[in-house]
């Protein structure tokens, strides 16, 4: 089989899970939900595989392939296949998204056994696979912002899964909203490039816009501004971020698969994919690696002072996407994409422990609440420890080679890149801080009422609220349920959380500067066309990045360490001392606030206009004068139905007599 | 003979049966003054159909008694129908569609 065709069958296996489990769900007993779910993902990688195995059997120039199976949409001008685009850059966004999501899927079998919403949880998830490696492989603009617009729909399912929480409906709705002007952005950019290329087809996309368009012109650079707020919006840079913190409210493997691992990252595989646009319109590229590197810094300053866990998590994702949104900015694709993969490990695995410690915690999310979680979970620890490493580029784990090598490739274009580097930099030193602020936090110092109870083999039950504004949960919808389930108890979560360990240990090795090139000679294909495709980071840039790089992971651990570990209660006595700055970073650089504001207000502040004044006063005027004339009308109108049959008979004579006299009078 | 005086003859059967229905209240009577008003027609051409000396006028005459035939048959169905259900036999009482 050629690769398209294993492409092809990446796509089938997640559609024909969901709407399996979707008809079938009366009937599914037990945990057979999620096992068809996890099945029909794993068939999906394992095609993912196929695919890459065919694709390395054909030589170097032979990697890009086509295929469609029907016209999708044929008229006047626009020819649109239902086609597919299977090149390197896909099949490794297929292997990473469909591993990945096999092993939450894995996770979530067991995770979500006791919710009364489990074949739905599957079906939706199963779609949401499907949609994201829709996007990945789709060969042509329409289906790319159908595959786009599919994953903001499952998104909004996913987030809004337990209906009745009313934070969660919201923030589904805020998702959503904020995914389709995303969807907007990339539409207009498809249509600008319709019109002057005449095709949507991505490859002659490619190779017809350095004809038509000049360097840098402007119109070039406005259809890569388009099409980066559709990026920014899927993958939470500012300004377009506040949505995915929210986002967590959806159950925590939701938030593993969507808000960390895979769909998060499809603004960044956006941006890789339409490199050649990128490149001619390098102020575009600019600007984005400038969001990308104020997003960075933002996310994770705001992640010191969050104390909600899966929060913090999610602050960090928005870090994380910012360093690889920054990386394929300045054309270090391989580079942005390594750190793709192995976010995606490092992230999921979190997640899945940060999950394993809110069960155990009987949905209890504020890290205040949590302490000395160590002894009574020690699979958990084990596994929130290495992500952690991961996360914070501890020498040696896989996130330490990827992110320096971002930064060294920023430093290697040098000039005003070096400011990207110092904020990357920076946030690092951060991220280190954090990630081990949560450690310290909520496995270090005494234990909780909640880990000694876990201690003696009983897992803490509560009356279950809401983690953000406290009301009580309706639990009708769901977990946290009668049981709750963590890595210590339940096999399938553990045999994923493993995997993922693994991988986020010696993930790594693929890409160790100077030693392998895995993805970058894997990936070759697809950016053989870049203007930088011959740059190389001099080894004395790599070795500065990766000190540098290993300093700032240590310094921050050490610096997290004295302050949670030697001097408790230190940090409180910093917040109070710096209070202006703890409040600007505890409320989110005011995000929120702004667009308050500058959108909330302003359109409300319209819609009440509109409600009071110009319904009532235009709208209804106009409908009260209408109704009032008729009325009038047919009042007077009304006097002539008397009811007396020899009246009508008089008028009728009349009228007919009046009509004989007129003519009489006018034939003379 | 002058064709005026037919004229004048059928516009005064006209009149009396015009007359007739605006005045009495009994619907019968209605009923019959409507008849005279369309004889009082028919008479008009007839006497037209004679001064120009074609058959036109005749044709429609004839299907003005159709008419007037088809329309006494659903009057007086309407007039018995009043008399089984013991209504008053006067129109002016009969007013129930007044706006």
């Amino acid at each position: 089989m050629s690769p398209a065709a294993y492409g092809w069958l990446v796509l089938a296996f997640p559609l024909a899970g969901s709407i399996l489990i979707a008809l079938l769900w009366r009937s599914l007993p037990g945990r057979t939900a999620g096992w068809i779910g996890s099945a029909a993902i794993l068939l999906s990688f394992l095609s993912a595989v196929g695919a890459l195995v065919q694709l390395q059997d054909r030589s170097e120039h032979e990697r890009q392939l086509t295929s469609s199976l029907w016209d999708y949409a044929s008229t006047a001008g626009l020819d649109v296949k239902l086609g597919i685009l299977v090149d390197p850059l896909a099949v490794f966004m297929c292997l990473v998204v469909s591993g990945v999501s096999f092993l939450i899927h894995l996770y979530s079998v067991a995770y979500m056994a006791s919710d009364r919403g489990y074949r739905r949880y599957f079906s939706y998830l199963n779609f949401f696979v499907f949609s994201m490696l829709l996007l990945v492989l789709a060969g042509n603009f329409v289906i790319l912002i159908v595959g786009w617009a599919f994953v903001g729909f499952a998104s909004y399912a996913l987030i809004s899964f337990w209906y009745r929480r009313r934070t969660a409906t919201y923030a589904g709705m805020k998702a959503f909203v904020i995914n389709v002007i995303g969807d907007v952005g990339l539409v207009l950019a498809a249509i600008i490039l319709q019109r002057d290329l005449g095709t949507l087809d991505l490859p002659t996309v490619f190779a017809r816009a350095p004809e038509v368009f000049e360097r840098n012109e402007w119109l070039i650079v406005a259809v890569c501004l388009l099409i980066l707020v559709g990026a920014f919006a899927k993958s939470a840079q500012i300004p377009l971020h506040t949505w995915l913190p929210d986002a967590m409210e959806g159950p925590t493997p939701v938030s593993a698969l969507i808000h960390a691992a895979t769909m998060v990252t499809a603004g960044v595989y956006l941006i890789a994919r339409m490199h050649p646009l990128f490149e001619l319109a390098p102020t575009a590229a600019d600007i984005s690696a400038a969001i990308g590197a104020l997003t960075l810094v933002f996310a994770a300053s705001v992640a010191l002072v969050v104390t909600d866990l899966k929060r913090i998590i999610a602050y960090s994702t928005i870090s994380q996407i910012g360093y690889m949104v920054m990386g394929v900015s300045i054309a270090a694709y391989s580079a942005g994409m390594f750190h793709l993969m192995t976010h995606a490990f490092f992230k999921a695995l979190m997640f899945m422990a940060a999950g394993s410690v809110i069960a155990a915690m009987a949905g209890q999310q504020d890290i205040d609440r949590m302490s000395g979680l160590r002894r009574a979970m020690p699979r958990t620890f084990v596994a929130f420890l290495v992500a952690a490493m991961a996360l914070s580029a501890f020498p040696g784990f896989s996130g330490y080679f990827s992110k320096d090598e971002i930064l060294a490739f920023a430093a290697e274009r040098g000039g005003g890149y070096w400011i990207l580097y110092a904020a990357g930099t920076v946030a690092a030193l951060m991220t280190a801080f954090y990630a081990f602020r949560m450690i310290f936090r909520v496995f270090g110092g005494e234990p909780s009422e909640e880990a000694r109870e876990l201690e003696q083999g009983h897992i803490h039950h509560a009356e279950p609220v809401n983690p953000v504004t406290g009301e009580p949960e309706d639990t009708d919808v769901g977990y946290p349920g009668p049981e709750h389930h963590i890595a210590e108890r339940d096999r399938e979560m553990w045999i994923a959380m493993s995997v993922l360990m693994v991988l986020s240990v010696v993930g790594g090795v693929l890409q160790i500067p100077g030693v392998t090139h895995a993805i970058e000679h894997f990936l070759d294909p697809t950016f053989a066309d870049s203007r930088f495709a011959d740059t190389n980071v001099s080894g004395n840039l790599e070795a500065l990045a990766l000190v540098v790089g290993g300093l700032c992971s240590l310094a921050g651990i050490g610096l997290a360490y004295l302050l949670y570990v030697r001097m408790p209660g230190s940090t409180l006595a910093l917040a109070d001392r710096l209070r202006p700055l703890h409040r600007f970073l505890e409320r989110k650089w005011y995000f929120d606030e702004l667009y308050g504001v500058l959108v909330v207000r302003p359109l409300r502040a319209l819609g009440e206009w509109s409600s009071t004044v110009f319904e009532r006063v235009v709208i209804q005027g106009m409908v009260g004068s209408a109704t009032a004339a008729v009325r009038t009308g047919s009042t007077i109108v009304r006097v002539a139905q008397s009811g007396l049959l020899r009246y009508y008979a008089l008028l009728l004579l009349a009228g007919v007599g009046g009509l004989a006299l007129y003519f009489l009078l006018v034939s003379r | 003979m002058d064709i005026a005086w037919y004229l004048v003859l059928s516009a005064f059967i006209f009149c009396i049966g015009a007359v007739g229905v605006m005045v009495r209240r009994s619907p019968l009577v209605i009923l019959i003054c409507l008849e005279l008003m369309l004889n009082g027609a028919n008479l008009a051409l007839a006497s037209f159909a004679r001064m120009t000396g074609t058959h036109d006028g005749q044709v429609f005459a004839l299907v003005v008694m159709i008419v007037a035939a088809a329309e006494v048959v659903v009057g007086l169905g309407l007039i018995v129908a009043m008399f089984r259900n013991r209504l008053p036999m006067d129109v002016d009482e009969m007013s129930e569609l007044r706006g």
